[in-house]
């Protein structure tokens, strides 16, 4: 049995497909986690991205912050916060927010403090006030580097959202540890098959985001 | 701006004790080498920059007193490279001021239209964005952007110094006609000593350090250098280049040696002069000839020699005049209407005694201004 046949008997299998351990159960709190430590860490990663990037200062700390913050391992910090708060979802995001903050903070702070400073000095030569500056003149411009930020944040939270399983919650990783512990290797493939795909989704609607809200000017065609 | 200084916190005076009066509805043009200080003290009008000492007053009020944004509404900014918004359309980059005064859309994006023909822009390229114009197109809706909202002051650092020379002509002559038809007060920073002169009705010369090296009209600062450093910042050719404010229309005209092409031997012989000016039958110059080389009755274009570049009396300067003349196989230079139409010649000596004529009632009126 190679690969391909556990994909095409996991998905075949039309116990899969429903009850609170179907497919579609299982990828909606995968899609739940992920949306909601993405949103977590964009709360914390563009508001001073953003401000950052605009002064210009803190530059240093924020590099210094986001190694660090890299450096620590998802899954060691996972089993260090339950054992810490117990079970529940906060031990999983964490986790996931320190994971998605880095890259959303850096490329916002690299986005905005690389756009062309001319039309900044033009924009503040005309009157136009520093918070507009930012929103108007600096934001449009500096989107599409802010949303590779924010895709790979997705891409990397999507794919660390399997941890969740281990404190007894949902998710595709559903399938990868309980496969795991039953010795289901069908199960195993087709949850890591359902994470990959899930993946891919998430570079198509950043993709089309991206269509969507920046300017063709930026985007040059 | 009165005694005005700007010492950087790294300790760098980009301006020493400056003190200047623009006078409104003209071109004051700051000029000078790299950083003397010319973009500080352009930035100290609207405020970018804060001047460490000495006041900036507009009709007569601190500018201080001003609220930073109103102060800066009420002057137009022109920079470097056009400064762009990349993510909007030419009309809503031309409409920026506008909108944010409040403006209609509607209403703003009009008068962004009316500017765009204003400045010599083609209509249709009002719902393009940025990286689709040239530089030069890029310039004009900088200058367009900058009038929108009507402003009284126009500040321009550099404008046109990143495009190619002859853009850069028509930019400046665009600059001149907007200038005639609004009345701006325009201050102009540049270091290209031939558009100071040109646009200027006043040039400041600044030298390193921050300091102002000579304040005059342009026909006076190539008069009169205050100084060696002037004097070698105006560069070659000044006597020269001072003809430019010199008027030809007291040239001395004369029609004996201009014929036309059906001229009979008699007329050629008549004309006793060693080159004849020949013209077509509706006046237009062709060529100079020598009198034994033309046939007569019937001349042909190929036995003429180009006549050069004709000026025309009263409308361009004597530094056209004598280019005319110097050009001319003859030592004479054509003189042409409106139409192009021959109205005469004139040899290098009449311009050059026109020359010394207008040098004397320079001299004379500046006696009147001293006593
Ligand atoms: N923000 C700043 N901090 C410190 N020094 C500065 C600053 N801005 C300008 N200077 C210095 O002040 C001096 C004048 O600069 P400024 O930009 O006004 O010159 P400039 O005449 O416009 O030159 P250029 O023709 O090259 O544009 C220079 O020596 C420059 O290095
Ligand atoms: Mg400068």
């Amino acid at each position: 049995m190679n690969v391909l046949n556990f994909v095409q008997a996991f998905f075949s299998d039309g116990a899969h497909w429903h009850g609170y351990d179907g497919i579609p159960q299982r990828l909606l709190e995968h899609v739940q986690y992920s949306l909601l430590a993405l949103a977590l860490a964009a709360a914390i990663g563009l508001p001073v991205g953003l401000l950052t990037g605009h002064t210009g200062r803190g530059g240093n700390a924020l590099a210094f912050i986001a190694t660090a913050a890299r450096a620590l391992p998802s899954f060691g910090l996972l089993v260090l916060i339950v054992i810490v708060l117990g079970f529940g979802l906060l031990p999983v995001m964490i986790p996931l927010v320190i994971l998605a903050v880095p890259p959303i903070l850096v490329t916002t702070y690299e986005a905005v403090r690389s756009v062309d400073p001319s039309p900044v000095d033009a924009a503040r030569g005309m009157g136009v006030r520093e918070s507009r500056i930012l929103f108007q003149v600096e934001l449009p411009v500096a989107l599409p580097l802010i949303l590779s930020g924010l895709r790979s944040a997705a891409i990397q939270i999507v794919s660390t959202a399997t941890i969740a399983a281990y404190v007894s919650l949902g998710g595709l990783g559903r399938y990868i540890v309980d496969g795991l512990y039953q010795r289901d290797y069908e199960k195993v493939v087709g949850g890591a098959t359902l994470v990959a795909v899930l993946a891919l989704v998430t570079l198509a609607v950043f993709w089309a985001a991206g269509r969507l809200a920046v300017s063709p000017g930026v985007r040059r065609r | 701006m009165e005694s005005v200084t700007k010492r950087y916190a790294d300790g760098t005076v980009a301006v020493d004790r400056l003190s200047l009066e623009i006078r409104d509805r003209s071109i004051t043009v700051l000029v000078g080498p790299s950083g003397c200080g010319k973009t500080t003290t352009l930035r100290m009008i609207n405020r970018m920059v804060e001047p460490s000492e000495g006041t900036i007053l507009l009709d007569g009020e601190d500018i201080q007193r001003r609220p930073v944004t109103t102060l800066r509404r009420s002057m137009g900014y022109v920079i470097q490279n056009a400064g762009l918004f990349q993510h909007r359309t030419i009309v809503d980059n031309i409409a920026t001021v506008p909108r944010m005064l409040g403006w209609s859309k509607q209403k703003a994006r009009a008068r962004a239209a009316e500017l765009m023909e204003r400045v010599g822009l083609d209509a249709a390229l009002a719902k393009r964005y940025p990286y689709q114009l040239s530089g030069g197109q890029q310039q004009r809706v900088g200058v367009a952007r900058a009038l929108a909202a009507d402003p009284p002051v126009l500040l321009m650092d550099e404008p046109f110094s990143a495009v190619d020379p002859v853009v850069r002509k028509g930019l400046q002559d665009e600059l001149l006609r907007i200038q005639d038809e609004l009345g701006k007060t325009i201050v102009f920073v540049t270091h290209d000593i031939d558009e100071a002169i040109k646009l200027g009705t006043m040039v400041a010369v600044m030298r390193e350090g921050g300091r102002l090296a000579q304040y005059a009209p342009p026909a006076e600062l190539l008069a009169g250098p205050a100084d060696a450093f002037v004097e070698d910042f105006l560069g070659a050719d000044r006597g020269i280049r001072r003809l430019s404010f010199f008027p030809s229309a007291s040239l001395d005209l004369t029609t004996g040696p201009v014929l036309p092409l059906d001229a009979t031997a008699e007329q050629i012989a008549a004309a006793g002069a060693p080159w004849l000016l020949v013209t077509d039958a509706e006046g237009r110059p062709l060529g100079w000839g020598e009198p034994r080389t033309l046939t007569a009755g019937a001349i042909r274009p190929g036995e003429l020699l180009p006549y050069g570049r004709p000026f025309v009396p009263g409308t361009d300067s004597l530094r056209a005049a004598l280019d005319s003349a110097v050009l001319s196989p003859a030592g004479h230079a054509v003189a042409v209407d409106d139409a192009g139409r021959v109205t005469g010649v004139v040899s290098q000596a009449a311009i050059g005694e026109a020359i010394r004529g207008a040098h004397a009632a320079d001299r004379a009126d500046e006696a009147k201004v001293a006593s």
